[in-house]
């Protein structure tokens, strides 16, 4: 009886502690997911203002300006002698088509001085603009039409607003009597803002209504495959050779140890050490997305054997059995069924090694990567430029009109960022099984 | 240590026979001088309590020891009388003539005829697509798992039950029309009504293979096996007839075991 009595004393106490602990674990509790929660808020507003920024300053690379002008294909500046020969069309002075359209709306007996400012008002690509209409129509010649050509970069900045229009105001990128141009321009509906092909269709240049990142795009696209090429065989070999054959003794060990640092060593290093064995020892061609491709695939390397011995850890000894109990070959329970199973985590692995690689900015800068390249690469063997380093260069640029540029190009690159990784997630998903 | 009539065999007679069989994990021993027959067409239970070595034994048998990193077996295991651990044997085609099954039904993701299919795939056991169809409808029938899942072999062999996946899971060991099927306690997951049918199963089974089984269960002993060894601590303690293993055992450790006085 009295046994009972403190058993159910002992109870009682037990109970009674609890409940005074319980309110307080709650509390810990709650402060524990305030935490979390304040800490989830402060990253989401963070990265807000960073893509606001981003997007604030950049969307308006997209948009270029341009000016409506009756050009008049004047034969006497095209063809003198009529005979209509490709290489004359080719070679006439456009520009000064331009001048004269540009003079007749404007400033019908411009001076000298004049002519100079109305013209630094329309791109020098306005010119190959009416080359491309008369080389692709000779039957232009003669006539007049009305023709949208691209502003230049001064106005296309006065035009969005990013450079005073009151004649006098500091800071001005165009003249008061080029403002008064302007003003006459847009009164009579003679501007508009157009989407921007330029900017996607073009390579780098050092007029900014006339850069692109279109060279830099192929340029990291050429870079990107020849990374997967070679960093994804060799990692998942090294990845399956490691985890599925290698003896465990010292020098595997060793081995995983190195790997491991290797994640970790800042990639300026692999920039070095690509300048020092792929340029000077190899000879690749510099600044091309050969040499470019290879210094990433070493900094992705790691990264993917970690993911790659990862994945196949995840793979459960009981199916390695199962096909071994069945008399399957080492290489063939490897090849039939771990392999496949741990195929969507490498890929996984690989994706978000690629995603960095795309990012890559200071490896590539040691191999030369970070020289002004105007022509689309044709191949992996020409110079080119990358998205990162075009990024890289265009923030450097003296050139205020190319701050738009960077932000846009940022965009860009990072819509590339964040597919990649959706695909990556979408692999996934797709491929998670059951077992 | 009292060696019994029944283990005094003729090696050449059994199907497998060990001869003072020591098996090693690194430092520690876990089979001590183990001589044991096992008969052709004839169902051998081992029993014993927990770590005392029968999944050691059994995985001897078709060598997946091999993947157990620092075991070593040393003495002699014969399969119809050679050596299993010769060096000259090959390990995929002693594992073609013993094949397992395992304690947790491990049917491979893919679907149920790629399952069973897979064995003769690898071994070249059909000369084409009619052949192997043929082979794998055979096994699935002879498993008892045809009529259940004769409408949806293109599905997942990850989708059935647990007892249809330990069925799946005999199949694929018979599609490779083994001479020995081993079996590490297959039943231990089961309810009893699949676990039922597994034994029917291995019942029928004993007609065309040489079957060895380890069971925790007395019963399921009693049920399906014609001789019973008792392990213990890694010795061999006593071999014989079923029936006689469980109504008058030689040894007392025997005795005890099975009349649950420990283990
Ligand atoms: N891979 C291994 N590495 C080291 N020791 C092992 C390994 N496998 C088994 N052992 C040891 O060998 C002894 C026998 O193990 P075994 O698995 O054969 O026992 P068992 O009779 O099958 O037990 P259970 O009935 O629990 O399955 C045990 O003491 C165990 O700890
Ligand atoms: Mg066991």
């Amino acid at each position: 009886m009295t046994e009972m009595a403190q058993t159910t004393a002992a109870a009682t106490r037990t109970a009674e502690t609890v409940a005074a602990r319980l309110g307080r674990r709650y509390a810990a509790e709650r402060r524990f997911r305030a935490l979390g929660l304040a800490s989830i808020l402060m990253s989401v507003a963070f990265l807000a203002i960073l893509l606001g920024t981003i997007v604030q300053k950049g969307w308006t690379g997209f948009m270029q300006t341009q000016i409506a002008l009756e050009v008049s294909f004047d034969p006497q500046v095209i063809d003198p002698d009529g005979g209509r020969d490709p290489l004359t069309l080719d070679t006439a002075d456009y520009a000064d088509l331009v001048r004269n359209a540009m003079a007749a709306r404007l400033a019908p007996d411009a001076d000298r001085n004049a002519r100079r400012d109305l013209s630094s008002m329309v791109s020098t690509m306005a010119a190959d603009q009416l080359r491309r209409m008369v080389t692709g129509n000779p039957a232009l010649i003669g006539t007049k039409a009305t023709v949208w050509l691209l502003a230049s970069d001064k106005l296309d900045m006065v035009s969005k607003g990013q450079a005073p229009r009151q004649p006098g105001a500091v800071g001005n990128v165009l003249n008061d009597r080029q403002l008064a141009w302007l003003g006459a321009l847009e009164e009579a509906g003679q501007t508009r803002k157009t989407f921007n092909t330029t900017f996607f269709t073009a390579g780098d240049s050092r007029a900014p209504e006339q850069a692109g990142i279109w060279g830099a795009v192929v340029g990291s696209f050429f870079s990107l495959a020849i990374t997967l090429l070679v960093s994804f065989p060799l990692g998942v070999a090294t990845a399956v050779y490691l985890e599925e054959f290698a003896p465990t003794n010292r020098w595997t060990d060793l081995i995983e140890v190195n790997i491991n640092n290797l994640a970790a060593v800042p990639s300026v290093v692999f920039g070095l050490l690509g300048l020092a064995v792929f340029l000077n020892v190899f000879h690749l061609p510099r600044s091309s997305p050969v040499a470019g491709g290879l210094v990433l695939a070493l900094i992705c390397l790691p990264t993917i054997i970690i993911a790659g011995r990862a994945a196949l850890k995840a793979v459960p000894p009981s199916i390695r059995q199962a096909a071994a109990g069945l008399g399957a070959s080492p290489l063939q329970i490897v090849s039939h069924h771990v392999l496949p199973l741990a195929m969507p985590g490498m890929l996984t692995g690989t994706i978000l090694g690629m995603a960095r690689a795309l990012g890559e900015t200071a490896p590539l800068l040691m191999i030369g990567m970070v020289a002004f390249i105007v022509d689309i690469p044709k191949s992996p063997l020409d110079p080119s430029a990358v998205l990162p380093v075009q990024i890289y260069l265009w923030a450097g640029s003296s050139e205020r009109a190319f701050v738009e540029k960077t932000s846009a190009a940022i965009m860009v690159l990072l819509l590339f960022l964040v597919s990649m990784n959706m695909v990556a997630i979408i692999l996934r998903k797709k491929f998670e099984r059951r077992w | 240590m009292t060696m019994n009539l029944y283990a005094a065999q003729n090696p050449a007679s059994s199907k497998v026979a060990a001869r003072a069989l020591d098996v090693h994990y690194g430092e520690k021993q876990a089979l001590f001088a183990v001589d044991l027959d096992i008969r052709a067409g004839e169902v051998t239970a081992l029993i014993g309590p927990s770590g005392c070595g029968k999944s050691t034994f059994l995985r001897c048998i078709n060598r997946m020891n091999d993947m157990v990193d620092g075991a070593r077996v040393s003495g002699s295991l014969t399969l119809d009388g050679s050596d299993i651990y010769d060096r000259n044997v090959d390990v995929v085609q002693l594992r073609a003539r013993v094949g397992m099954v395992f304690q947790k039904p491990n049917p491979f993701p893919k679907s149920i005829y790629d399952n069973v299919a897979y064995g003769p795939r690898i071994h070249g056991l059909a000369r084409d697509q009619a052949e192997l169809d043929e082979i794998v409808m055979n096994s699935l029938e002879k498993a008892g798992l045809l009529g259940e899942v004769e409408d949806r072999l293109q599905e997942s062999g990850t989708g059935l039950s647990g007892g249809q996946q330990q069925r799946l899971c005999i199949a694929r060991a018979i599609a490779v029309a083994p001479e020995v099927i081993l079996m590490d306690e297959p039943c231990s997951a089961l309810d009893p009504i699949a676990t039922a049918k597994v034994e029917e199963l291995i019942d029928e089974l004993r007609e065309n293979f040489t079957i060895v089984i380890v069971t925790h269960s007395m019963q399921q002993a009693a049920r399906v096996s014609q001789r019973t060894a008792f392990f213990h601590l890694g010795k061999l303690i006593e071999v014989g007839d079923t029936e006689q293993i469980f109504t008058n055992p030689q040894q007392p450790l025997t005795q005890g075991y099975i009349t649950g006085r420990f283990g």
